[in-house]
């Protein structure tokens, strides 16, 4: 049965000078405990599914469900990491990770395990009682995602988590999350428009047409795990990501060409 | 670039040019020092100049003069307790208003429904001046205490209840989202991640307004007092004692740094997880 999927979801958005349809009947499976990627041009819409799929958005048309059963609004079952990292100042390292669990009212000495267990996986140690503010960037994002993990979510949606992050920091955060997720097997749908980034973490690649946006193909990634940086120089790699990169371009070429004509219209 | 190993090198010398006079570049601490020192100083020096120009100390006291006007003051005047009086109000009329406002703030900022009930009256009233209420409230009110404390209230409230809606307008939607997916409920959103993500800022508009609460106070105090540093003020204009009033306003002066730095302590030790970005 499939962790997460969504059925013909449709999302309008109406403003007063015309009416943006985001995502077009989209249709898509995460089977348990696997590492989906989207993947598409901005403006495709990937973002949006997520937010539906974790409930923050509710779709014009179609359903999410949750291990067969029809999810409504956001819920403790499916956890989200954004770009922002969106960490709680206020709170040091250690509260924000137990922040899930602390609301759901777990008990104290679970609730340390727990956080001492992600603290040491993230390798943030030394920062435990320290406020989100001595952090760099790679580290917030860290946190965030200890801090969805910590909830044990059935689901955790990513969108563009390591988008903000330079290059170096974000190769190593990749090789960490691939080392995570195979430690805890947990279902993740993962968005990005980085190509190297998709089919270096993925299971499986679904690419996204633009505007509006619907799978356009999805793409299995065969690639052993652990996967690790010399993953990347392998000639596998570079045939997938070259399959990816061909659906993609088309699709950025539409994107632009679309744009021209609204703009000559 | 000096490698690891090496002693740190002395700095160099710079010219003149490049060290003061580059946008952008930071001074050094000794400098800053020096250059807030002379501003006072080039203010002394012409104040005092211009009153051995103007030669007449009903008008242009001499600083020497403000200084000693102060003493007696104090001393023999009874000015602690217009001091204490002003203070009172200042406090009351601003603890009122912040009372309200910040409560009402947040709330405009968090519900639509209420910033679109509030909002519209509230902007139309920021702008009437809290001084043209004055006639008004003294018809109502009377001389009193009331009507003192309404005035400040007025100064204060309607700016700082569209200053907090705004601090919490801009809390983040993610912010939020990520409570949701963690789990939260609405009132705990609201208790655990939007009241918290907006006490710092509002702590900040709470120091901005307070320096306004004394325009509106001693505007009230011109206008009908008995007591207090406005009333001093308008007194010592009778009597042609520019000494006195300039004693008066740099007390206020003082007064409002005071206040400032008591929030700015405050900030730093309840927030010490804000990043600073200027402090």
């Amino acid at each position: 049965m499939s962790a997460v999927s969504f059925v013909d979801v449709e999302m309008v958005f109406r403003t007063r000078e015309r009416t943006v349809r985001a995502l077009d009947r989209t249709s898509l499976e995460v089977p348990e405990g696997q590492f989906a990627v989207i993947v598409g041009p901005s403006g495709c819409g990937k973002s949006t599914l997520l937010t539906i799929g974790a409930g923050l958005v509710t779709p014009t048309r179609g359903e999410v469900l949750v291990g067969g059963r029809p999810a409504q609004g956001p819920g403790a079952d499916r956890g989200m990491v954004f770009q922002s990292y969106s960490l709680y100042p206020w709170l040091s390292v250690r509260r924000n990770i137990e922040f899930g669990p602390e609301i759901r009212k777990v008990a104290r000495g679970e609730r340390r395990r727990r956080s001492d267990e992600l603290i040491g996986l993230m390798r943030l140690q030394d920062f435990a009682d320290a406020y989100p503010k001595a952090l760099s960037g790679g580290m917030k994002q860290r946190v965030a995602i200890a801090r969805a993990l910590a909830n044990d979510p059935d689901v955790l949606f990513m969108d563009e988590p390591f988008g903000a992050l330079d290059a170096l920091t974000r190769q190593v955060m990749q090789e960490m999350l691939t080392d995570i997720w195979q430690r805890f097997k947990r279902t993740v749908l993962f968005v990005t428009h980085d190509i190297d980034e998709a089919v270096f973490l993925g299971d499986v690649v679904h690419v996204m047409t633009v505007r509006p946006g619907r799978i356009r193909e999805v793409i299995d990634i065969d690639l052993p795990r652990p996967r690790t940086f010399e993953t990347l120089a392998g000639e596998r790699f570079a045939e997938l990501r070259r399959r990816v990169l061909e659906v993609i371009h088309e699709e950025s070429l539409k994107a632009v060409e679309s744009e021209l004509t609204a703009l000559s219209a | 670039m000096a490698t690891v190993s090496q002693p740190a090198p002395a700095p160099r010398r710079r010219g003149f040019a490049a060290t003061y006079l580059s946008p952008k570049t930071a001074i050094s601490s000794r400098s800053l020092l020096v250059l807030a020192v002379a501003g006072f100083a080039v203010i002394l020096g012409l104040w005092t100049l211009a009153a051995i120009l103007v030669d007449n100390p009903f008008f242009v006291p001499t600083p020497l003069a403000v200084v000693v006007a102060w003493v007696d003051m104090i001393a023999t005047q009874g000015f602690l307790v217009d001091i204490a009086w002003s203070t009172f109000r200042i406090v009351g009329g601003f603890a009122l208003a912040a009372l309200i406002a910040v409560p009402l703030g947040l709330l405009m900022g968090a519900f639509e429904v209420a910033r679109g009930f509030f909002q519209p009256p509230i902007n139309a009233i920021r702008y009437m001046p809290a001084s043209a209420f004055i006639p008004l409230l003294i018809l109502l009110q009377g001389l009193g205490e009331e009507e003192k404390l309404t005035v400040i209230w007025i100064g204060v409230f309607f700016q700082l209840v569209l200053m907090v809606m705004d601090i919490a307008h801009r809390v983040p939607t993610e912010t939020l989202s990520v409570a949701y997916t963690l789990g939260a409920s609405r009132w705990t959103v609201l208790r655990k991640v939007f009241l918290p993500a907006t006490l710092p800022e509002v702590v900040d508009a709470l120091r901005i307004t307070m320096g306004w609460a004394w325009t509106y106070l001693i505007v009230a105090e011109l206008v009908a007092a008995t007591a207090g540093i406005g009333y001093v003020i308008l007194v010592s204009e009778r009597f042609l004692r520019a000494d006195r009033i300039i004693a008066a306003i740099l007390t206020i002066g003082l007064l409002g740094l005071i206040t400032d730095q008591v929030f700015a302590l405050f900030s730093r030790w309840a927030f010490p997880y804000v990043e600073k970005v200027h402090e």
